[in-house]
């Protein structure tokens, strides 16, 4: 069938399409005006040399969110614990961002190493726990968000700095931040995370596509049975694609330790990147290239929404709402691909 | 300090934070007994709490002392439909169900936070003036010891949750209604050869757990936090899902469990004041709910056995 090919490319795009289709009937319910608002969101994603560079920052750490769910997803298993794994990522960038004094060429690539290294260990757990006890990701994923967003305050609180409320500043040899992006964007928080992200999807394409573990991998998420007969160590492999696609939310976290923010400051609740990793996974198709597009879609609606309140009087909640509704209806893509299959029928 | 007083503390507030959870877990039973899973808990909470306060903060005037029971029965009502788009895409578009529950989540928070943005033209609404009162139960007060411990200066809808879980009990293993809905939670085609519209059940059972978790999130909002804002409900949708699990999917269980994670977060707040507590980091009562339940399901705390056809939609005629 050549037509799968199209109708999975055209899935995800008709779910943005209806999403802000609803989003627009939403603002002209509301008393918006839809036209104002979306203009609005496109300039405040790339109006200008600062919007593009805001957008590219926020895209950064989506592209890898995006990555650790796609990658969990391909080998057959949910990881809605990108969240928490990205909080214990950044934690530990930013550890070791401040604990060390090293030169930059080992001081950086250290700490984005602690950051994968702390993501994997947190993604190892709900692994473990499947392969052995089989006992469901999903719900030992949720928990282990909480777990880590309270025992990362504990951390800053006690350990990090004295009773107060953010970490020092990481040390400039672990930074991301530069300049030179700075300043060819009006002064963004641009930084040389995008580099690291657009690595991270080649290696997770590679990774999938061109060696034998990625097929193996990606055979138990298919049937476990199967490859269970085929030789294959299903648990070893369960485990194992859990470690990977938490060193991927992990390096997400240190993104925004090293890049964006330079610490870590006590939160009162999630960041939110990890949950919309699962929509960027979704509409990328949980494949590395459809995500680097996808993380570049949310990060535009993202930032871009900060724009619409002031020029278009619209709350930037709305953007949230888009972004629920085109998570449902790729969801429900059952809807739509029994909508596509009516109107080739019809064609003919 | 004695023992005596440290438990007059402890006990109300952990009655105090459970029942919110109460309501919000049996929400959850519903759902997954029929083998929908619910992630959506949060977002119907969310729903739940802000209906709540904005019914409240309109209508404080005209119903007076009864503005919060009608509260919480719209908060019911538009939980329950709120929760038709989880079961619509759900159970009719077999959309992955745990997707389709963070759809929820996220639509639920947006689109409160963006309706009191267009209402109130801030991120947060006004206190609200009128809530539950905190009343002694006649007579079970005046018993010694246990009296003040559980039966005074607490809120009518605590005891509420607690009765509502026995009913929950009731109809799920002794009633016709229940055996259906167990059956197809279980073996959603065996019970279709036996008659039972599996679809009619589950969309059943997921409109109960979007009434109870809006009662859960109204209760919440009326009686804790007593406004409605982006932070009105962190995390107390998945702790009642935690509690669900934790109580093995079964009702009474729930309700246990979410009295212990009621009192885990009651300790969590007053536990400063308690002496031999006062040692004790925060941090590992903040995360005690949460790592019991995954201990439970390792099976370190007795096995917890999800519902068979939990997760997976029902295609009819495929087998």
């Amino acid at each position: 069938m050549s037509s799968s090919r199209l109708t999975n490319f055209l899935v995800p795009v008709l779910a943005v399409l209806l999403g802000v289709l609803v989003g627009s009937i939403v603002m002209l319910v509301s008393g918006y005006d839809p036209i104002a608002g979306y203009s609005a969101l496109l300039y405040g994603a790339f109006g200008d040399n600062y919007y593009i560079g805001e957008t590219i920052r926020q895209t950064t750490p989506y592209i890898l969110a995006g990555l650790a769910v796609a990658f969990a997803f391909r080998t057959g298993l949910f990881n809605i614990g990108v969240e928490g794994q990205l909080i214990i990522g950044w934690l530990a960038s930013v550890w070791v961002g401040v604990a060390f004094d090293l030169p930059k060429v080992i001081h950086l690539p250290l700490a984005i190493l602690a950051a994968a290294v702390a993501g994997a260990l947190w993604a190892f757990i709900p692994g473990f726990l499947k392969a052995h006890f089989k006992v469901h990701e999903v719900i030992i994923t949720i928990m282990m968000n909480y777990i880590a967003l309270h025992v990362s305050n504990a951390i800053i609180r006690s350990v990090l700095s004295n009773q107060g409320f953010k970490s020092e500043k990481i040390h400039e040899t672990a930074s991301l931040q530069s300049e030179f992006l700075q300043s060819i964007t009006d002064y963004s928080t641009l930084h040389y995370g995008i580099i690291v992200a657009v690595i991270g999807a080649i290696i997770m394409w590679f990774l999938l596509e061109k060696t034998t573990k990625g097929y193996e991998l990606r055979a138990v998420g298919f049937n476990q049975h199967a490859s269970h007969y085929a030789g294959m160590n299903v648990k070893r492999n369960i485990i194992l694609a859990m470690v990977i696609s938490g060193a991927f939310a992990g390096v997400a976290g240190a993104m925004e330790g090293l890049g964006t923010f330079g610490n870590i400051s006590v939160k009162a609740g999630f960041t939110g990147i990890g949950f919309d990793g699962i929509a960027v996974a979704l509409i990328g198709g949980n494949n590395a290239f459809g995500i680097l597009l996808s993380a570049l879609l949310f990060g535009a609606l993202k930032v871009g929404a900060l724009e619409m309140p002031s020029s278009a009087d619209v709350p930037t909640e709305l953007v949230d709402i888009v972004i629920a509704l085109i998570i449902f209806f790729v969801a429900s893509s059952y809807l739509i691909r029994l909508l596509l299959s009516r109107f080739k029928k019809e064609g003919k | 300090m004695g023992v005596y007083e440290v438990l007059q503390i402890i006990i109300p507030s952990a009655i105090f934070f459970a029942a919110p959870l109460i309501f919000t877990a049996l929400g959850g039973v519903f759902s997954e007994r029929s083998g929908v899973v619910n992630i959506g808990l949060e977002g119907l909470m969310v729903i739940g709490a802000f209906v709540s306060v904005v019914f409240n903060l309109t209508f404080a005037d005209r119903f007076g002392e009864l503005t919060p029971w009608l509260a919480l029965i719209v908060a019911m009502v538009v939980g329950a439909i709120f929760s038709l788009l989880h079961a619509v895409a759900s159970i009719t578009f077999r959309a992955d169900q745990v997707v389709s529950g963070v759809a929820i989540n996220f639509l639920a928070l947006g689109l409160s936070l963006f309706l009191v943005k267009k209402m109130y033209g801030k991120g947060q609404t006004d206190q609200i003036q009128v809530g539950f009162d905190k009343i002694d139960v006649p007579v079970l007060s005046h018993i010694p010891v246990i009296g003040p411990l559980f039966f005074s200066n607490t809120y009518i809808p605590s005891y509420i949750a607690i009765i509502f879980a026995f009913v929950a009990w009731y109809v799920i293993y002794k009633t016709p209604f229940g055996l259906r809905l167990r059956a197809v939670g279980e073996h959603p085609m065996a019970a279709d050869t036996m008659g039972i519209n599996v679809t009619k059940m589950r969309y059943i059972a997921v409109m109960i757990s979007g009434a109870l978790g809006g009662i859960g999130g109204a209760v919440y909002a009326t009686i804790i936090s007593r406004d409605f804002s982006h932070a009105t409900i962190s995390g107390h949708g998945f702790m009642a899902l935690a509690a669900m699990i934790f109580g093995k999917w079964h009702p009474i269980g729930a309700m246990g469990a979410a009295l212990f994670f009621g009192l885990a977060q009651s300790l969590s707040i007053v536990g400063q004041s308690i002496p031999f507590l006062k040692n004790v980091p925060t941090v590992y009562l903040l995360i005690a709910p949460y790592v019991l339940t995954i201990l439970a399901l390792a099976g370190f705390i007795g096995r917890a056995e999800a519902p068979k056809a939990l997760g997976t939609p029902y295609i009819k005629g495929k087998r």
